[in-house]
């Protein structure tokens, strides 16, 4: 205080004001960014100590600290609770069957659209960006039916024969995966990154007689290794964490995956709440190891959805 | 040896290997293209036509959906006005946070490593778990209630439910929206704010009067994501309050679940022209809202 009396000696004016901002604005600073970071942690930080507290604990203090300690939580979820294996599976198998074939599909398609010439090329080309902006929720009510019973219920007759008009998929990890194992957005990345990209390495493999699958597969695909990468991180964290489709497609118990898993559990056994913070911690982990594992390429990822526009 | 007679049509059979190479490329994409976006499009202009229940075909009905929809209650009273106001008190909201917090990671600072990732945190975990996770907190004897001594159902409360909800999203989606913006700043030139500092430019007025016409096309697609995203929420509605307590929390898309998929007499034809009436409020407001950030671009300048 006797520093800042010094300093700034009409303190009641306009410019000692000025003066004590310039004094405290960084400790100011620092300290809104100190609470805000808190808050980012606070969730996190809550789940992990409530979920190693016992079940009659959920709600009682300490807050700040796991005591009584148990993992009694964490061995229900892993072994007494047969479901919840079951669900960390089929999240798995979702996740990495739809990035796989995401990855996979958007890059072929992003090369044709960057490096073939075909009829409609750019008519296509700019359909797929109008659909990136179309609002997900208008197709919802026809894609469950693609994917479930049809949109024609009993199939489409035609001269004797029956067509089906839905894949019949309902309560399968396929109707999930379905739908998703390519988007717009993925080719629209894959297109620029390979509109960027030099030619050269390609027209030398095409001297020496190398077909354009051959090409593709033995050149261009792991030369585009980061970019790749990228793609299946964001493409990953969103199948992992998707919500609405696994909702209305997958119907039976095992069958979930563990977002669904989570909140059905909820709905069952309400009163176990430190078991469901103990199983949620199953599905921020992952993204969390792979968040730091990967930190540059989220970034990018995250920074490459927004340059589309700007 | 007829190659050798026409010279044209080496060339012409190149380009026609070419162009099936092409497709056969893009094929799963097309695929998916035209089975889950174009022929879904136009069915669910046709279903919003219809009166269908999933166990008798659709049949036709013409602007009787519209007509119902136009004039139901919970539409009307609850999804609509509920919707708008999230997306109007959320868009800003998100825009803001996101954009202070990207500013601050742009400076020089201690820890600047640190901080980010921290920022980003609320953003990797999934809607579903950070929804269960609130929903404890904000339990009548949960984590919030106890620091600040009352007990009080925040989730159950009309008065509510509705702002932690939206308090959530803004507080799960900063992280995200925040580095979108760091990008975008990071590609505005040093010299641009050096020449301001000269100028006697504060912070403050470095980040009015620089960096934010400067980036104003990174805002707009913030702006168009997070309206889009919005118009259209629904898990955290699913999962903390179905909508409730008394359809304070419930929005024209949970309402579009809840008829095709929920309520005993599945109504998708209803359920499919409201589908139709949302994605053309959107388009409306996204066209709307270029307007009127081109329009403050011209003023600006």
């Amino acid at each position: 205080m006797a520093t800042l009396a010094r300093r700034t000696p009409t303190a009641g004016s306009g410019e000692g004001l000025y003066a004590v901002w310039e004094r405290f604005k960084n400790p100011i600073f620092y300290a809104v960014l100190i609470g805000w970071a808190l808050l980012c942690l606070a969730p996190l930080y809550f789940t992990l100590v409530f979920s190693l507290k016992p079940v009659e604990n959920a709600y009682t203090p300490p807050l700040w600290w796991p005591t009584p300690f148990t993992l009694k939580n964490y061995e229900t979820v892993l072994t007494s609770f047969a479901l919840f294996p079951r669900w960390l599976t089929n999240s798995v198998i979702i996740g990495v069957v739809t990035t796989a074939l995401r990855v996979l599909f958007c890059a072929m398609a992003g090369y044709a659209f960057a490096r073939l010439d075909f009829p409609l090329k750019g008519f296509l080309f700019n359909a797929m960006l109008v659909s990136m902006m179309m609002p997900g929720v208008v197709t919802l009510i026809p894609k469950f039916l693609i994917i479930g019973p049809g949109v024609i219920k009993g199939g489409l007759e035609l001269g004797g024969l029956t067509i089906p008009t839905g894949f019949n998929l309902i309560n399968r990890l396929e109707g999930v995966i379905l739908p998703h194992m390519v988007d717009a957005f993925g080719v629209f990345m894959m297109t620029q990154f390979y509109k960027s990209f030099p030619k050269e390495l390609e027209e030398a493999a095409e001297m020496d007689g190398t077909g354009r699958f051959g090409t593709f597969f033995r050149i261009v695909l792991p030369i585009s290794q980061t970019q790749l990468l990228t793609l299946a991180l964001l493409t990953f964290q969103g199948e992992w964490n998707r919500f609405m489709e696994p909702l209305l497609i997958l119907r039976t118990p095992e069958n979930f995956t563990l977002p669904i898993g989570l909140q059905w559990f909820r709905g069952e056994y309400y009163t176990l709440y430190s078991v469901i913070l103990a199983g949620s911690l199953f599905n921020t982990l992952p993204i969390l190891v792979l968040f730091f594992a990967f930190q540059k390429y989220f970034i990018r990822s995250v920074a490459t959805s927004g340059s589309k526009e700007g | 040896m007829s190659t050798l007679a026409r010279p044209g049509s080496a060339a012409r059979s190149k380009r026609f290997t070419e162009a099936v190479t092409g497709y056969l490329f893009l094929s799963p994409w097309l695929f998916i293209f035209f089975t889950f976006i174009v022929f879904s499009l136009g069915w669910a202009v046709y279903l919003s036509f219809t009166r269908y229940n999933l166990l008798r075909p659709p049949e036709w009905w013409g602007l009787e959906g519209y007509q119902r929809v136009l004039t139901d209650d919970l539409f009307l009273e609850k999804a609509l006005p509920n919707t708008f106001k999230y997306v109007l008190v959320v868009v800003p909201l998100q825009t803001i946070v996101s954009l202070v917090l990207a500013f601050a990671m742009d400076q020089q600072l201690r820890f600047r490593r640190v901080f980010r990732t921290i920022f980003y945190l609320p953003s990797v975990t999934s809607s579903v778990v950070i929804s269960l996770i609130f929903i404890w907190l904000f339990a009548a004897q949960g984590v919030v209630n106890q620091i600040i001594g009352i007990s009080y159902d925040w989730l159950g409360e009309v008065g509510t439910a509705f702002y932690i909800i939206m308090g959530m999203n803004i507080f799960t989606t900063s992280g995200t929206l925040m580095l979108i913006f760091l990008a975008g700043l990071q590609d505005i030139a040093p010299a641009i704010y050096e020449a301001a500092s000269i100028d006697g430019a504060s912070k403050l007025q470095q980040f009015l009067f620089v960096t934010i016409p400067m980036l104003r096309p990174v805002i707009f697609f913030v702006v168009t994501v997070g309206v889009i995203g919005c118009f259209q929420v629904f898990d955290q509605l699913y999962v903390m309050t179905r909508g409730g307590p008394l359809d304070s929390t419930t929005t024209v898309t949970y309402l579009i679940y809840k008829w095709a998929f929920q309520d005993t007499t599945i109504k998708m034809g209803q359920a499919s022209a409201l589908a139709i009436i949302l994605t053309l409020i959107i388009l409306a407001v996204t066209l709307l809202q270029r307007r009127v950030i081109e329009g403050s671009g011209a003023a600006a300048d």
